[in-house]
């Protein structure tokens, strides 16, 4: 590429000596910065051990289960409809788990909001336990709860609930402290209590983004439902798991293909509700 | 001085009165509609899902029961001694701690970077072709779609046990995953530095470094260590299947009921999780201040 000049660099070069000069506390930051996440890169590939003999192996392995993946075949009849059954599972994993966190939820996050219940102690601690319960991942509910209530979907139904209480008491409590607050000043000023501004005056605004965030917790929660199946919580990610212990790969091919349909369309479906509830707003 | 209201004549007052209590019976009835339809889908997918509430409610006592005897048994006279034969694992645990956040690390930056390229392919003000932002999609949407873990259930079969397969499926959904936030970040620039460099003769290597990449930079860093976040708590579970981390050591705790190892362990990722979430979120917010003061 040619140097680009133009006719009087000379003197904007004069009256702006700093913009032509190069600026090397800038380059020797990003160049340590930079530096910093390629060591911590190379760190971890040292540390982790990573064998690089058996990439080449394992590729080509890889290579050979693609292969044996095709076409996707479910084997028998019986067996299609036992895997739409469970896939019926693990839509009705997401279905529950999504509305019990979120029933359970939203007195919490009442709780949680700054403007609804000004105690600052309540505030920290029913913040700081929906954060412990959000640090532990679905997976490890779903192992829990399979020790109580037994294998089978309905481990994996409270699973979710768990996980997405405590994901949607964060997320309902700060759209719930983002409402605005004149119409509940309004409810106060014309003689209501405060559970009356908090019910005519916060919940109205909070309803529609609440229910658009849940919508889209399902969509996220259909994917999760369809891997707890691996500690035996239902669904398809039993039979997944299943399949794939015993190199069944046409069926673990049929599998993943039901549920990329599933997942899609449950994706579809649920945008259009968000669109049609709250229109094409971001979701925070 | 009193001015008197005028008032409707009696057939308009009525006609309005008519049309509200329509409309008002109309948003009841939608309401109670939904209502049943809610109802419906929860009886289908209760009986679909095997939920049955005597054997719940029976056996919810379990749940506190099982939350008390993972609880370590510490007594004040020998808090000490308690804690130390709680956290006996601590140093295995620590490194395997360390190895989890090395998989979610290693496999973030692998993906952010296969994500970053492909990005640029995906979007369509930057991509003429529409075949090639076609394929380029439905490619990110597949490996963010499968979930990580059947890719770390695969992965193990053909790599072996280890690390390996746990960052492979970590990077491959975070490929997909990150791929299609920063290729939505790159549809929404300002087309205007674009048409600059591609005005004055840029290649479209140049219109990409020149035009798209300064406005888009700090979005991407932020989301990236949005998903790191993510990655964390993922590659805290991928021992489950035996694709390194801390996950194995859990796992073997609840299946053997080792009770307190499970508490402890518990804790341990819980407060790392927390951990990283503070330091993430201090630096997002930097990045997206700084991006506000350039504006």
């Amino acid at each position: 590429m040619n140097s680009f000049r133009f006719d009087n660099q000379a003197s904007v070069a004069e009256r702006h000596p700093h913009l032509f000069r190069p600026d090397w506390w800038q380059r020797v930051k990003i160049t340590a910065g930079f530096a910093a996440v390629v060591g911590l890169f190379i760190f971890g590939i040292v540390q982790l051990d990573i064998p690089f003999h058996r990439l080449s192996d394992g590729m080509s392995r890889l290579g050979g289960f693609l292969r044996l993946m095709v076409p996707p075949d479910p084997g028998s009849l019986s067996q299609a409809v036992i895997y739409l059954h469970a896939l019926g599972e693990t839509v009705a994993i997401a279905f529950l788990g999504t509305l019990g966190g979120a029933l359970l939820a939203l007195p919490v996050a009442l709780l949680a909001a700054r403007n609804v219940v000004a105690n600052r102690v309540v505030h920290i601690l029913s913040r700081r336990s929906l954060d412990t319960i959000r640090g532990i991942d679905t997976l490890i509910w779903a192992l829990i709860w399979v020790g109580i209530v037994g294998l089978g979907p309905f481990a994996g139904i409270l699973a979710l609930v768990c996980s997405d209480f405590g994901s949607f008491g964060k997320l309902f409590s700060e759209a719930i402290e983002a409402a605005d607050k004149k119409p509940g000043e309004g409810v106060l000023a014309a003689g209501g209590n405060h559970l009356h501004g908090v019910r005519f005056g916060v919940l109205p605004q909070v309803i529609p983004i609440l229910l658009s965030q849940v919508l889209y917790y399902f969509e996220s929660n259909t994917r999760s439902a369809t891997i707890i199946g691996i500690v035996g919580a239902g669904g398809i990610g039993l039979q997944l798991a299943e399949q794939i212990r015993v190199l069944e790969w046409q069926r673990v091919s049929f599998l993943i293909l039901l549920i990329l349909i599933t997942v899609s369309t449950i994706d579809w479906i649920s945008g259009k509700l968000r669109f049609a509830i709250i229109g094409r707003r971001e979701i925070a | 001085m009193r001015a008197a209201v005028p008032e409707f004549p009696e057939a308009k007052l009525r006609e309005l009165a008519d049309h509200y209590a329509a409309a008002v019976a109309a948003k009841r009835r939608r309401f109670w509609l939904g209502a049943a339809v809610m109802v419906a889908a929860v009886l289908v997918a209760g009986w679909m899902g095997d939920v049955d509430l005597w054997k719940f409610s029976e056996n919810f006592w379990r749940f506190p029961t099982y939350f008390v005897s993972i609880a370590p048994k510490l007594s004040f006279s020998s808090l000490w001694a308690d804690l130390s034969e709680w956290l006996w694992g601590l140093p295995r645990w620590t490194r395997l701690l360390g190895d989890t956040l090395l998989i979610a690390y290693v496999g973030t930056l692998a993906g952010g970077l296969c994500g970053f390229v492909l990005c640029f392919l995906a979007s369509a003000n930057l991509v003429r072709s529409r075949a090639i932002v076609f394929v380029t999609r439905r490619t990110l949407e597949f490996c963010r779609t499968v979930p990580e873990i059947v890719f770390a259930l695969i992965f193990v079969l053909a790599f072996g046990l280890g690390p390996l397969p746990g960052v492979l499926a970590i990077a491959i959904h975070t490929a997909g995953a990150l791929g299609k936030q920063f290729a939505e970040v790159v549809e929404n620039i300002d087309s205007k530095p674009v048409e600059g460099v591609a005005a004055s003769g840029g290649s479209w290597l140049q219109i990409v470094r020149f035009g798209a990449l300064p406005q888009v930079l700090s979005n991407f860093v932020s989301y990236a260590l949005l998903r790191f976040e993510i990655n964390v708590r993922g590659a805290a579970v991928m021992g489950f299947v035996g694709a390194g981390g801390i996950g194995q050591d859990l796992i073997e705790a609840v299946r053997k009921f080792y009770f307190t190892d499970v508490s402890a362990i518990l804790l341990l990722i819980v407060v790392t999780v927390m951990l990283i979430d503070f330091v993430t979120e201090r630096v997002r917010h930097r990045l997206l201040g700084m991006e506000g003061a350039g504006r």
